[in-house]
């Protein structure tokens, strides 16, 4: 049975919403489905991210919310053999139209990575780059303020204002996570993704992150995906339960995890498989 | 397990509850890593020594191709002989050939030894004549007619000693081979040390072979290494140019941005192949290609060029690959986060990282092509060349020849004084491939700083 054949006999998955949708939509996503090749990775994901909040994806290794994640600023793109089907708007403006550079999309979606992964150049550097090639900066000075209060920002500025010349790949792996925000809040998105941002960190590092979650949740929508569920309870308000490729269940925080509806996301969350 | 854990008490080391432990063979194991241990150093052993004996054999042979035995003497211009019309016309004073400027020089000879109370009993003035080398007459020639004023001075011209006398004072020659030898005599010999008593006679350091041009068969005393030497630099200037860009867009195309399909799979074989292909083939195809068919002249350092840059590029190609795929995904990704088009993140992030490979690559690359012979024989840089290439770019255009080529033809001539200079050929060439390794680490250093 092909690909297409597939699609077409499938029935479609009915998400169950605990709780009512976001009030401000920021990314509208209907139907979206990913292929690696003849296997497909998500089946018709439909989820709103709420403006100025902050949206968890939990679920098992494997069950997809990675690649919906790299959906929403078409880092799937870099993929040779995948592919992107459905609907997925930010501000109302599909992303994946002909007339949409992906370029300036990547600008407006930011991302934060597993591994800490700051470029081989100076702190400084690091996140003067994305102001340097938006041409986001004026003059000189302009740059070093941008870079200052992107620092900020990221609770990094005290721990490195000494030091912005010197390596960011020096800094403890906490700092280069931070650093890594700040490099993506320098370029001032308006939705940033993290794609597990605290899994290489120790407790503290993780606790600092989780901390700037909070702080950035006032001035930027965030996707977040985690394995923790703590974390996700810690940091978000809307919680998504991805599960093989499906979107099982997505709500309140609160609600997710003391009143689940589906009985998959129930046990997951209490620990009994995942 | 937990009922088995349990069951054992705690803190107390019993034999009994523990599961029996298979012979694994410890002793065996520690056994077998030193034997490899010591087939390693013994492997390395070996390399090092190869190399100590290479470089001694070389060093031993070649050193004294930089000394050279000189004679200086005071030379009458005689203008009956050398400018019969009397007008310094140098047109007109061509027309007295070497053979006239020979005869001047053997007089000039005999007349200051006696001068100088040097005793030349029992030796012919033609063997008087013979310790200078055959070069003189032109050297002395080249220079009356550069300058024509000269004419009916007297100057003090100094010139090569005969490779036989040279090599009487480098030990290749004694006084037993002397007498075997036609060439020389032994009381060639003994007038030669009475000259050197005179202070007619002195060993000092040869310029001529590093920046004069070779020289035929008879006269190896005079053979030089400068348009070998001029001839490489120009080649490996053109390869430099021409391989690197070329190897490293390559390179980045099929790394970065080549659909992954079967036709970048057979260009990805045959590259790899081609950098197995023997290099002679790739003189064949320098002949066929740049020479018949493009109509570039013959011997030319950039025709040289191009077939070692062909020879070259598989293994930039190869080496840059190597370091692109070297450098992490995340950095890349990172870049492509931010909003870098994917030819800034190249250029931006991992080409920088990818230097230092890249560079490491490129070197040995050249290195290869410095001491490529086999190509070069076939494009007809293995002729005889006198005059030194103009300089470029005309001079990439004019007959040259190359250091390995010189290596190989100096090695078949028949006189012995060659071997010394194919040695100090291999020594210049040594210094060559060393000078540029350390420019590799000077710039791969650099590169390595910016992190």
């Amino acid at each position: 049975m092909s690909v297409a054949e597939a699609e077409k006999t499938r029935e479609r998955w009915q998400t169950v919403m605990s709780g009512p949708a976001p009030e401000h939509i920021k990314m509208h996503t209907r139907d979206v489905c990913v292929f690696y090749g003849a296997k497909q990775a998500l089946f018709d994901v439909d989820l709103d991210i709420g403006e100025r909040e902050v949206t968890a994806l939990i679920g098992p290794s494997g069950c997809g919310k990675s690649t919906y994640l790299r959906c929403l600023n078409r880092m799937n793109d870099t993929i040779d053999i995948c592919r992107v089907t459905g609907k997925i708007e930010l501000e109302g403006e599909d992303i994946y139209a002909p007339s949409i550079d992906v370029v300036e999309l990547r600008a407006r979606v930011g991302m934060v990575f597993q591994k800490p992964n700051p470029f081989a150049k100076s702190i400084f550097d690091n996140v003067a780059y994305g102001p340097r090639i938006h041409g986001l900066a004026g003059s000189k000075s302009d740059l070093e303020d941008i870079v200052v209060s992107s620092l900020k920002k990221a609770g990094l500025y005290n721990e490195v204002s000494d030091r912005l010349h010197e390596p960011g790949t020096g800094l403890s792996g906490g700092q280069q996570q931070r650093l890594c925000i700040a490099r993506a809040i320098a370029v001032n998105p308006e939705v940033i993704l993290m794609d597990e941002p605290c899994s290489a960190l120790d407790p503290i590092a993780t606790a600092k992150v989780e901390e700037l979650i909070d702080e950035l949740r006032e001035n930027y929508s965030i996707v977040i995906v985690t394995h923790s569920m703590q974390q996700a309870a810690r940091v978000s308000q809307r919680t998504a339960f991805f599960h093989l490729g499906i979107l099982v269940e997505v709500g309140d925080t609160d609600r997710m995890f003391t009143n689940p509806q589906d009985q998959r996301t129930q046990d997951y969350i209490t620990g009994r498989f995942g | 397990m937990t009922e088995i854990s349990a069951s054992a008490p705690v803190g107390t080391d019993n034999d009994a509850t523990r599961p029996k432990r298979r012979d694994i063979g410890i002793k065996r194991r520690y056994a077998a890593e030193n034997r490899f241990r010591a087939l390693g150093i013994g492997a390395v052993s070996i390399a090092v020594l190869a190399l100590v004996f290479l470089l001694i054999s070389i060093l031993s042979n070649g050193l004294s191709a930089f000394r050279q035995t000189f004679v200086a003497f005071d030379v009458t211009l005689d203008a009956a002989v050398l400018d019969k019309a009397g007008n310094r016309d140098p047109a007109e004073m061509a027309k007295v050939t070497t053979i006239g400027y020979g005869n001047l020089l053997k007089k000039a000879l005999a007349a200051d030894l006696e001068a100088r109370g040097v005793s030349t009993e029992g030796i012919s003035s033609k063997e008087i004549a013979g310790l200078l080398s055959k070069e003189a007459p032109a050297q002395l020639r080249n220079r009356v007619l550069a300058d024509p004023g000269l004419v009916g001075q007297t100057i003090s011209f100094k010139t090569y000693a005969t490779g036989r006398i040279d090599g009487y004072y480098k030990g290749r020659v004694t006084m037993e081979s002397a007498a075997l030898d036609s060439n020389v005599s032994p009381e060639q010999l003994t007038l030669a040390d009475r000259m050197r008593g005179a202070g007619m006679l002195t060993v000092g350091f040869n310029t001529g072979f590093l920046f004069g041009p070779d020289a035929s068969e008879l006269r190896p005393e005079a053979a030089g290494l400068g348009i070998a030497i001029l001839g490489s630099a120009y080649m490996m200037i053109l390869v430099l140019v021409m391989s690197l860009p070329l190897g490293i867009a390559a390179s980045i195309y099929l790394e970065e941005f080549a659909p992954q399909n079967r036709f970048t799979d057979l260009i990805e074989v045959n590259i790899n192949n081609l950098a197995a292909v023997p290099s002679i083939v790739f003189g064949l195809l320098g002949l066929a290609i740049f020479i018949n068919f493009a109509g570039l002249p013959q011997s030319a350092p950039v025709v040289g060029a191009l077939v070692l840059t062909l020879m070259t590029l598989p293994t930039i190609i190869i080496a840059t690959r190597a370091a692109l795929k070297a450098v992490p995904p995340s950095i890349r990704e990172a870049a492509l986060g931010i909003g870098a088009s994917k030819m800034q993140a190249i250029f931006h992030h991992v080409l920088p990282l990818a230097m230092p490979g890249i560079l490491t690559g490129t070197i040995i690359g050249l290195a290869q092509a410095l001491g490529e012979t086999a190509p070069l024989l076939l494009i007809g840089m293995v002729a005889f060349v006198r005059d030194f290439p103009a300089a470029p770019p005309e001079g990439f255009f004019d007959p040259a020849a190359a250091l390995p080529v010189q290596v190989y033809n100096w090695t078949q001539r028949a006189d012995p004084a060659f071997v010394e200079r194919a040695s100090g050929a291999i020594i210049v060439l040594l210094v060559f491939l060393f000078l540029m390794n350390l420019i590799a680490i000077v710039l791969r250093r650099q590169f390595e700083r910016r992190w």
